[in-house]
């Protein structure tokens, strides 16, 4: 790690957005960022502040009256951004299939990164969900600093 | 003359942790007035319900997560009181204690939930602390964590065996003295009692008016429990409804807290009474006819109608949540408070979006 990688590190936060879902994966998300599961230990806090986020982990199917705050909130995200889709239905609409008010997943609004699959996604999937976009973020930062300079 | 301000709070805020919107009219730091706007999380689960009765036990309990094996022990009752079916003791014995461990983790949330919009890290922690406890448990007992997926109609899937009963017991006593330790953080911490005391009152009156149910309605003097009707097996075990007159804050976390040590005395009530013998009954058919299912659910009463005619296809779905009638007060629980306290007085009535919008 060079000197600049060590200046421009820093702990990745966290948009926590629900946008439709049943509950039972924002308990899960939940239950990540408290004791036991702790994703704090790798640097993830929930900030609730999409100017100050990072990474977004969104639940549910996306439901027609969320899908314009949903991507309004992506666009607050300063760049470099990643979206993790949290379980099936924020997957592909799974449960949800063919509702008449719901768009069928996350990527229909705006692009994901990881899929964490599960109804609900259980804690230790998400932790391998955020492990895997972590180094995603971490090479997306890298490469946004290189071409800055 | 002051002018009034405009503010959003929601859908997307750090004390929500669901989308919910409500439009407060604010003069300097005080309510004036408040409109809830609500629907962020309506997908169409009653028409999605009714369109195949193979899939629709699998549907009930993603209503809602939270309290997912009330919604399916509410169909599930509505159903067999379609067939006329009687559920075996063992069954409804088993019902009761997951849904007495559902109510555990419900409450444990809303517990922590209302710490973190005091602004009170610490205790939120402390709750998901103890609250996994019972999360770890349910998963032993059912191989989930949030959809348990144990009720069927006629019975339920999985039986309890005699080590299951006996880690039951333990985790239960392993239970009792932390919550006794949160208890009394909750009812006697400066900042905590100072924050939730005297805080968006509900008076009894008001708390008729518009219906309330469950804990909300019990923390503004009005004693009425589904569980004393005794489905399940609530009518052998003893059920005592925790009231409180206040109707503020504090009351409404106390009486979940409260509710919290009674569960864990149920639970270890209903060990003993488990028997040998089946824990379903066999079920042939469409369902033909209409049924009625009523369970306490962590939020209150929560209802279920179905009309079917034996075809694959049900007539009608009706679901009755409880955050439905207990989010719209909030409205007149909030003007005269300040800005700071919409938090917690929005977050101590439980609102559970999901289930409002379904």
């Amino acid at each position: 790690m060079g000197l600049m990688d060590r200046i421009g590190a820093r702990s990745p936060w966290i948009l926590h957005f629900d946008t439709g879902s049943c509950n039972g994966c924002d308990l899960e998300v939940w239950a990540l960022l408290t004791p036991r599961y702790d994703v704090e230990r790798f640097g993830g806090v929930n900030r609730a502040n999409p100017k100050q986020a990072d990474i977004l982990l969104i639940t549910g199917p996306v439901t027609k009256k969320c899908e314009d705050r949903l991507r309004n909130l992506y666009e607050q995200v300063p760049e470099p951004k990643l979206v993790m889709a949290c379980g099936n239905c924020a997957s592909t609409g799974a449960p949800f299939h063919n509702c008449y008010n719901v768009c069928q997943g996350v990527d229909k609004v705006i692009p994901v990164d990881v899929y964490v699959p599960g109804c609900a996604a259980r804690p230790e999937a998400l932790i391998d969900g955020f492990v895997k976009a972590l180094s995603l973020w971490e090479e997306r930062s890298k490469a946004a600093r290189e071409a800055r300079e | 003359m002051s002018r009034s301000t405009l503010i959003p709070f929601g859908p997307q805020h750090p004390a929500f942790l669901e989308p919910l919107n409500v439009s407060l009219e604010l003069d300097e730091e005080r309510v004036a007035s408040a409109t809830l706007n609500i629907g962020y999380n309506h997908r169409g689960m009653e028409y999605a319900l009714a369109l195949d009765y193979k899939k629709t036990q699998y549907l009930a309990e993603r209503v809602c997560g939270i309290c997912s094996n009330h919604h399916s022990a509410a169909y599930c009752q509505a159903v067999e009181a379609i067939y006329g079916l009687e559920v075996p003791e063992r069954a409804r014995i088993i019902r009761t204690i997951t849904m007495e461990c559902q109510r555990l983790t419900s409450h444990l949330l809303a517990l922590g939930h209302i710490a973190e919009a005091v602004g009170y890290e610490n205790l939120f922690m402390q709750c998901f602390r103890e609250r996994e406890l019972v999360m770890r448990l349910v998963n032993e007992i059912s191989g989930n964590r949030v959809h348990y997926s144990t009720n069927i109609v006629g019975g339920v899937k999985r039986d309890l065996d005699a080590a299951m009963e006996r880690r039951i017991a333990d985790v239960m006593k392993e239970l009792r003295p932390r919550l006794e330790e949160l208890r009394g953080i909750f009812a006697r911490d400066s900042t905590l009692v100072k924050r939730t005391r005297g805080i968006g009152v509900l008076t009894r009156e008001q708390a008729r008016d518009w219906c309330t149910v469950g804990p909300v309605a019990r923390a503004s003097g009005l004693p009425q429990d589904v569980r004393e009707d005794g489905f399940a097996a609530y009518d052998v075990v003893r059920v005592r409804p925790v009231v409180r007159e206040e109707g503020d804050c504090y009351a409404r976390t106390m009486v979940r807290m409260d509710e919290c040590l009674r569960s864990v005395d149920m639970i270890e009530e209903c060990l003993p009474l488990l028997r040998e013998g089946p824990v379903a009954v066999a079920v042939k058919g469409h369902p033909d006819g209409e049924g009625l299912g009523r369970v306490e659910a962590p939020r209150g009463e929560l209802l279920y109608y179905i009309k079917g005619t034996g075809k694959l296809q049900l007539d009608r779905i009706k679901i009755r949540t409880p955050a439905f009638v207990n989010v719209p007060p909030v409205q007149i629980m909030l003007p005269g408070s300040r800005l700071a306290d919409v938090a917690v007085i929005t977050v101590s009535v439980d609102p559970c979006i999901c289930c409002t919008d379904r």
